[in-house]
């Protein structure tokens, strides 16, 4: 773009290249001068070539300088397919530039060409054996940097016999020591422990601060994996730490930086030391802890010079000490005085000194002895909420916030994140907002408060209220019902808002529908005004929210019978029974025939208000933990936790993933709500088709067959169902329908009827799941039903459904019972397959063909080419992909005529990323699916079910 | 395992004058985190900090994205130091880490400038190599990097 640097560079010296490095130079983007730097660049590497090929043998120098010359090429961005051989030949130079620029060439092109691997290796071999220290030098670094497996193997055994030998020159134990260390990255079983460690502790004693320097990385790493083999490390460096920190500012030399001693071996002394626990030696130990003070001292100390490097130097080591003092988390005086000194930090004039102090304090937040001096510094977090610049400090200072509330400022900081909100960048409000509804949650003494905090979050950010945040509004609400007359209110009144958020109207038309008759007493909330309210925002809202409306109607039909021609008159309109939607349509179509031919009895039953959720981690807390990362999701409890098993169990990282992880403390009861969010659709029995009500209520049921009859095309029919409701199977004596609201945890209703006029004895429905060891999929009867069953009656019951890892069969329903004398015996499998448990995820073409691309391990895909069962059409083809439980992603492959789709499989367990296309054949009436997944038999069990489908 | 994932000498216009990598990445990768850190480092000014967290394009195997990286940059003139770390890593000592990193290049480029690092790339290889190795600092001692390098200097 700037091409006057092209004048610039006309004077500058160049040895031979200097067209080259003229275009180099220009960073150019007009095509004409790209076009001409393209040309020179192949009449160049044409040239080379021909040098390579030619007939005369090249000597060493004109080597160097064409396979430099490739290197620079290289560099510049273009490919190279040629020079290699050359390359591998300059090794075995005795020139150190010729070796220098061969090594440098291997390094940067790495190639697993086998046959040069060995080539180079035996180079390298040479090298290593040469005792000339620069060239051991070069040829640890290029294994340092390649650090392939096969050099593991090769030198693997070699590399600790050098790092410990007597006569090794420091400079090349530096290098030993981190080209031991890269190959156990790589290749930790080829790197076997050995008498040598004990030797590479005893490195922390050396003279020479620079190969301490390199070798404290090396058994940091070390100690991680091996804590035990190591533990001598422990005295050795706090007594090397001690020295720096108390030395004078001359004492180092060389190793003084801008008058700190050594910082950068002080970081490294310091995370060593957090691998493990506090010293047991107290001798130790209180060298450690004079070592923290004399660190924190100093930072009180006016400063020994004005320059900034001076000031990060210092406070790079502070804040590894303040970070070695919360992770033993054991001397209440270090963590209040490390409080007390981020505390001054939160006020400095540097941005990164208050952004570092803002992070830090975070962690200081969840120990219990800081915890209170933390929060002493609330308005200071508030106030940098409200001016800071960088959008990364303001979200540390959300993540401080939130680290520091409990009950005593909850109110506070709940409101102060709301207000900031308001203004709040777009990138970090969904985060804010899940923020907000968790601690509303977590620290709720009075449910008012919460549900008028997230009645809140919905009017000023309804955009970013997520599904699992209005759910959990829902929920609770639900099981708590002392709050439900409040909330029937407070929602009323929201409405009454001339525009009001989608979300809320959700939120209205759910808590209405089964509170409603809470607050119809009062006159000015009776309850044609509060259908007349909701049906007010009907026509703005989307379909999910529509269709959710209209089981609010028919639950309105139950509550208040005064309504009910009314609300008929808007089911049997046009815009209603002949609604384009067939999922509108449907319920239309549904719930007037229900409010028609049924009595109230059976209105009530099949209406009856949500039984409560049960008690699960918060679908919030996990969808914030997902979103952020275990690590940086900071709860009092989590980390405690997870920081004790850190010290008594040695310094393996903490757990991972949490997402699938419960929180059984006390304290989070409450987040430990079920993690089940209600499915938008009410509670109707049916949505299978509106014979089923036929079934109920005629006589016309002709099916003779005594067990399970069409047991596997009902399971087929609901594979793409979602959530919805169905028959299971009937008979002349019995029916049996289901419904259910699945998300992580499925809850199924099912209802028994009894079609004759005769009882049903020792009715037992039970639930047998396919392997009763180890169950993938576990089914739980909530409550076992009356064993008599009336003439005509229909009972109801729960069963809640978990997904533990992926399965193929589902649990059985098996129902005994005596029916006029014979004992009955049926058996028929429930409806739930794997992709019940998907979760849809939208993302777009890039990032799903990067995804697609990840997981192209032979094990992870799955195709299945078949003949069309049913006709190719597009719309319903889409509505099945819907319908099967993954994201329809629109204009992602390039081929428009194709069906991509993604989703997250949710069990107990793990959670799977899903990747799907489907090519259609119109010709040939044949369909391709491909299936990605990171488990085989994932994705085996979802190509076949959703083949069957097509 | 916190170490440096890569380093990166990006101009203003986004011209990389130094990569070197610390763990395996695909071509595409490299790519994508070249134009990933000009985009996000460029855009800021003194009133920010010196870090930038990024969403890891390597790890997007899994569905779920971390933020697992970090950017400590430093802009000296038209040129980024940039040094890609793990989040746990420490951000101040790194950051220095690169201060130190270029006092060494000026000292042995005589005031180093663009141009110096393009034609002698082969010598900024070398510089690197000498202070850091395997994602680690190797030598922090700006003497002793000096010294080893004029003795390498009068090999050539």
């Amino acid at each position: 773009m700037r091409s006057c640097v092209l004048s610039v560079f006309l004077f500058h010296r160049g040895e031979g290249f200097s067209g080259l490095f003229l275009l180099a130079v220009a960073s150019v983007t007009l095509n004409y001068v790209k076009e001409a730097e393209i040309k020179r660049i192949n009449k160049e590497l044409a040239n080379i070539r021909s040098k390579f090929k030619g007939d005369k043998a090249l000597d060493g120098y004109s080597k160097k300088k064409y396979v430099c010359k490739l290197l620079f090429i290289f560099l510049l961005g273009h490919d190279i397919d040629f020079g290699h051989m050359e390359a591998v030949n300059l090794l075995s130079s005795n020139r150190y530039t010729e070796k220098q620029i061969g090594y440098l060439f291997i390094s940067v092109l790495v190639n697993s060409n086998s046959e040069l691997i060995r080539l180079i290796n035996n180079a390298i071999k040479n090298d290593l054996a040469s005792r000339n220290p620069t060239f051991m030098g070069l040829a640890l670094h290029c294994i340092a940097s390649v650090g392939s497996r096969e050099m593991a193997e090769a030198f693997a055994g070699e590399i600790p016999k050098v790092l410990v030998a007597g006569d090794t020159m420091d400079s090349v134990k530096q290098s030993a020591a981190l080209c031991l260390l890269r190959l156990y990255r790589t290749s930790p079983d080829l790197v076997p422990m050995g008498d040598w460690t004990s030797r590479v502790v005893h490195l922390l004693n050396d003279q020479h601060l620079g190969v301490v320097t390199a070798a404290t990385s090396l058994i940091t790493t070390l100690a991680q994996k091996n804590p035990e083999e190591f533990k001598t490390s422990v005295s050795l460096a706090v007594s090397r730490l001690s020295r720096i920190v108390t030395s004078a500012s001359t004492d180092l030399q060389d190793y003084t930086y801008y008058f700190v001693p050594a910082p950068w071996l002080s970081v490294k002394l310091l995370r060593l030391l957090q691998c493990y626990p506090p010293p047991e030696d107290p001798a130790v130990r209180g060298r450690l802890t004079e070592c923290l003070e004399t660190i924190l001292n100093k930072a009180q100390e006016p400063p020994k010079s004005k320059k900034v490097q001076h000031s990060n130097a210092k406070n790079a080591v502070l804040f590894e000490a303040i970070s070695l003092i919360i992770h033993h988390d054991s001397e209440p005086n270090l963590l209040v005085r490390a409080c007390n000194q981020l505390g001054q930090f939160l006020q400095h004039r540097e941005t990164n000194l208050r952004y570092l102090a803002l992070e830090s304090m975070c962690t200081l937040a969840s120990s219990e002895f800081s915890h209170e001096a933390v929060k002493t510094h609330i308005e200071t977090v508030i106030n940098a909420l409200k001016t800071e610049r960088d959008v990364s400090v303001r979200q540390r200072a959300v993540d401080l916030l939130y680290a520091m509330c409990d009950r005593s400022n909850a109110p506070q900081i709940v409101a102060e994140m709301l207000s900031y909100l308001e203004t709040a960048d777009y990138s970090i409000r969904e985060e804010i907002v899940l923020k907000v509804a968790i601690l509303a949650e977590k620290y709720a003494v009075d449910y008012t408060w919460y549900v008028d905090t997230i009645l809140n979050l919905i009017r000023i950010a309804g955009d970013y209220v997520s599904e699992e945040v209005w759910y959990r509004v829902i929920q609770i609400v639900i099981n708590r019902d002392d709050v439900q007359g409040y909330a029937a209110k407070t929602v009323f009144e929201a409405l009454q808002a001339p525009a009001c958020h989608e979300n809320l109207v959700k939120v209205g038309g759910y808590i209405l529908g089964e509170f409603g008759n809470l607050i119809a007493g009062d006159p000015r909330s009776s309850p044609l005004i509060q259908f007349n309210l909701l049906h007010s925002k009907f026509h703005l809202c989307s379909v999910p929210t529509r269709a959710l409306l209209l089981s609010t109607y028919i639950k309105f039909v139950n509550l208040f019978p005064e309504v009910k021609p009314t609300i008929q008159d808007v089911l049997r309109s046009d815009s209603q029974l002949r609604n384009a939607d067939v999922e509108l349509q449907q319920r239309a179509v549904e719930y007037l025939r229900l409010s028609t031919v049924a009595s109230t009895d059976i209105l009530a039953t099949v209406l009856e208000e949500m039984p409560p959720f049960p008690e699960r981690e918060s679908s919030i807390l996990a969808k914030l933990k997902k979103k952020k990362g275990p690590s940086t999701v900071t709860d009092l409890e989590d980390t405690k936790r997870e920081r004790s098993v850190d010290v008594n169990g040695g310094p393996e990282p903490a757990p991972a993933s949490t997402s699938a992880m419960s929180t059984p403390s006390p304290s989070a009861d409450l987040l430990g709500l079920g993690a089940a969010p209600p499915a938008p659709a009410g509670p109707p029995p049916s949505s299978g088709g509106g014979g089923l009500l036929v079934d109920v209520f005629s006589d016309s049921a002709s099916v003779v067959a005594p067990l399970a009859p069409g047991s596997e095309d009902n399971f087929a029919r609901f594979v793409c169902k979602n959530n919805g409701g169905g028959l299971l199977f009937f008979n002349r004596e019995m029916m049996c329908v289901k419904k259910w609201f699945l998300f992580l945890l499925g809850r199924m209703f099912i209802f028994y009827g009894n079609k004759t006029s005769t009882q049903f004895l020792n009715f037992t429905p039970t639930l047998i799941c396919s392997d009763e060891l180890q169950p993938n999929i576990l089914g739980f009867i909530t409550k076992p039903v009356d064993p008599t069953v009336e003439g005509g009656a229909q009972v109801q019951q729960v069963v809640n459904i978990e997904c533990v890892s992926d399965f193929t069969e589902a649990p059985v329903l098996n129902i005994q019972f005596r029916y006029g004398g014979t004992f009955q015996n049926v058996s028929v499998q429930l409806p739930i397959t794997l992709n019940k448990f998907f979760q849809p995820t939208e993302m777009a073409s890039q990032d799903f063909f990067q995804r697609w691309k990840q997981l192209s391990n032979p094990q992870q895909e799955v195709q299945n080419i078949f003949k069309a069962k049913h006709p190719m059409d597009t719309e319903v083809t889409k509505a099945k992909i819907i319908g099967f439980g993954s994201a329809l992603l629109e204009e992602v492959d390039p081929n428009p005529a194709n069906f991509v789709g993604a989703g997250i499989i949710h069990t107990k367990t793990t959670q799977i990323g899903c990747l799907l296309r489907l090519e259609p054949n119109l010709q040939a009436q044949m369909y391709r699916l491909t299936l990605r997944t990171s488990k085989e038999a994932v994705s085996q069990r979802l190509c076949e079910l959703l083949s069957a489908q097509f | 395992m916190e170490h440096i994932r890569f380093i990166l000498i990006q101009n203003r216009a986004g011209k990389t004058r130094l990569a070197k990598w610390y763990m395996q990445f695909d071509d595409d990768e490299k790519q994508k985190l070249i134009e990933e850190v000009h985009a996000v480092v460029t855009v800021r000014d003194a009133k920010h900090t010196n870090f930038v967290e990024v969403i890891s394009v390597a790890d997007s195997l899994s569905v779920l994205q971390f933020r697992n990286f970090k950017i400590i940059y430093r802009r000296y003139a038209g040129l980024y130091f940039c040094i890609c770390v793990d989040v746990n890593d420490n951000n101040l000592a790194y950051l220095e880490a690169i201060h130190n990193f270029v006092e060494v290049l000026n000292e042995y480029f005589h005031n180093v400038c663009e141009l110096d690092l393009v034609f002698n790339f082969y010598k900024v290889y070398t510089v690197v190599d000498e202070m850091f190795l395997a994602g680690e600092i190797r030598e922090t001692s700006q003497t002793k990097v000096l010294k080893q390098l004029l003795m390498l200097q009068s090999l050539e």
